[in-house]
């Protein structure tokens, strides 16, 4: 679907913010779902990048770092140009609006970006911690603020916030007060750890996953993680899995 | 409207359009963007008679105008597809082409005795660069062609289609072992060999180290091939290799296809299949020819 590039922002020096009106996509588009975007230039295969939110019912928005080529290429559009966009794909998070106030959301850097959709349709305001490398990092923290109960920002330096990991903050809420589910999304060896509470501590863990993916519409079984023993596919079957059954 | 039937070995499809195997699934996922009934045929991901796990992830390398990649024949096997997929597919008015795989030609002639005559036509896979054993190791060899070719053939209840790899030195042998071992018809290219490596961390980006280039970049190999390839043997040749657009497409045929798939171009673009074929199409009717079998061969060579 060809969509209007309506706004655009460069919050850091790599990070994007881009706007586009797409009535049809906004209307299905659930939280952890993610846009397959044909970025332009050189690059071949289209990017899955998630979307952070919804507006108005026609608008999706959605933030990415520029990490190569095709990344490259879409932060060159601008405003008023078009975007060729599939989607919305995938399966979202699984919502439990009875338990969202004790809803607990955890995003490392880039992982952040899908959780404000998300924080924002689970009904009651979730607690969320965000964890970023240093302080200049730090993004999206009073969209955040206004869309939780309680956000808890860590830096792996102490530059800002709490001075450690996202997993330290998320066993000193567990021990303060009840944590109903986790959602998370950011580097895999941060979701392994909160996978690996949340079995301990019988908490279900929703993990949103990253993989090489090709068509994104599951037929050519390229993005495929292990889970539960078996290949699924990030694209198709996930890119929202069980924590507890994914083999990282 | 020029005539778009054409006749593969005696099956006839609607329309010249096919879909690359391991790049369409099962259909499922691509009839949500249009019905499978547009097609000529379906040409399906491959079956092996056991279940196969495929490699570990990535499985995909983003190349200049191309694809790798080494997912390895992963699929539930003969028996899970009989049961699970069939029956859907055989809602659509297209004709079925089942890719067969194996380690051994036992396991070639085992997957296609359970395979029976449930579809309209097979494909021999000896051609996938991403498997240990089987699979390209059979199809770089003459004789390993002629014999596997003949065992299976010797079983087939429906039309056998050899596909080849162009990782070999001459490919018009190949295509002449094929035909000797009883062959019905030919399609080519499979993926050609390569690798990608990822400067920063000094690894190639594939998990399983190398895989199968697919994508426009190939497609001028793939039209030499099927030039050579037609030029060696009488059968009906399914061309493909980086086809995205009808031009394309014209250019296997002039070449001396009879057939089309179109593959990776799909995974860019849902619809492309739907679009090549009102490409090949709209070419025909521009350059007033009447039936798309009259370009088959017909390019004219300096």
């Amino acid at each position: 679907m060809i969509c209007e590039l309506v706004k655009k922002e460069q919050p850091k020096e790599h990070i994007y913010d881009f706007t586009v009106l797409c009535p049809e996509m906004a209307e299905q588009a659930k939280a952890g779902q993610f846009l397959h975007i044909l970025c332009g230039g050189d690059a071949y295969l289209r990017r899955p990048i998630s979307i952070c939110d919804v507006t108005e019912g026609k608008y999706l928005r959605f933030i990415f770092e520029v990490r190569g080529e095709g990344t490259k290429s879409l932060a060159e559009k601008k405003v008023g140009e078009s975007i060729d966009i599939l989607g919305p794909l995938g399966n979202g998070f699984s919502l439990h609006p009875e338990d969202a106030e004790d809803a607990l959301l955890i995003g490392g850097g880039i992982g952040i970006f899908p959780l404000l959709n998300l924080a924002k349709e689970l009904g009651n305001k979730p607690n969320v911690i965000l964890g970023f490398r240093n302080k200049d990092a730090v993004m999206m923290e009073d969209e955040f603020s206004a869309a939780s109960s309680k956000l808890m920002i860590a830096t792996d330096d102490g530059s800002y916030g709490f001075h450690g990991l996202v997993t330290d903050l998320l066993k000193q809420q567990m021990e303060t007060g009840r944590v109903s589910h986790i959602y998370t999304c950011g580097p895999t060896p941060m979701m392994r750890a909160i996978a690996e509470i949340g079995k301990e501590h019988n908490i279900p863990v929703q993990v949103s996953l990253e993989e090489r993916m090709g068509c994104g519409v599951g037929a050519c079984v390229t993005c495929t993680c292990m889970v539960n023993g078996g290949r699924k596919r990030v694209c198709k079957d996930g890119p929202v899995f069980d924590g507890a059954e994914v083999e990282f | 409207m020029a005539e778009m039937k054409v006749n593969i070995a005696g099956v006839e499809w609607k329309n010249p359009v096919t879909t690359g195997s391991g790049t369409f699934g099962f259909g499922r996922e691509y009839n949500e963007y249009f019905n499978l009934s547009e097609l000529g045929a379906v040409c399906l991901k491959a079956l092996s008679a056991v279940p196969r796990l495929g490699n570990p992830s990535p499985r995909i390398a983003e190349t200049p105008k191309g694809i790798l990649n080494s997912v390895g024949l992963q699929n539930p096997g003969a028996e899970v597809f009989l049961e699970r997929e069939l029956p859907w597919l055989r809602q659509f008015d297209t004709k079925l082409i089942a890719n067969l795989c194996g380690s051994t030609i036992e396991d070639y002639v085992k997957v296609a005795e359970m395979m029976g005559d449930s579809v309209d036509m097979f494909e021999l896979n000896i051609s996938c660069p991403n498997v240990k054993e089987g699979g390209m190791a059979f199809g770089t060899n003459a004789k390993m062609i002629e014999e596997i070719t003949q065992k299976v053939k010797a079983v087939s209840k429906v039309p056998l289609i050899v596909k080849l790899s162009p990782n070999v030195t001459d490919i018009a042998e190949m295509a002449r072992a094929a035909e000797a071992g009883g062959a019905d018809a030919l399609s080519l290219i499979n993926t050609l060999f390569g690798m990608k490596i990822d400067v920063k961390t000094r690894r190639p980006v594939l998990y399983n180290n190398m895989g199968g280039l697919s994508g426009p970049a190939v497609k001028p190999v793939a039209v030499r091939m099927v030039y050579q390839v037609r030029q060696a043997v009488k059968l009906p040749i399914i061309g493909m290799g980086g086809i995205t657009t009808g031009e394309d497409a014209i250019e296997f045929l002039l070449a001396g296809a009879n057939a089309v798939a179109v593959g990776t171009a799909g995974i860019v673009d849902p619809y492309a299949w739907i679009r090549v074929r009102d490409e090949i199409e709209a070419y025909l009717d521009e350059n007033h020819i009447k039936d798309v079998n009259d370009i088959v061969g017909m390019v004219e060579m300096h």
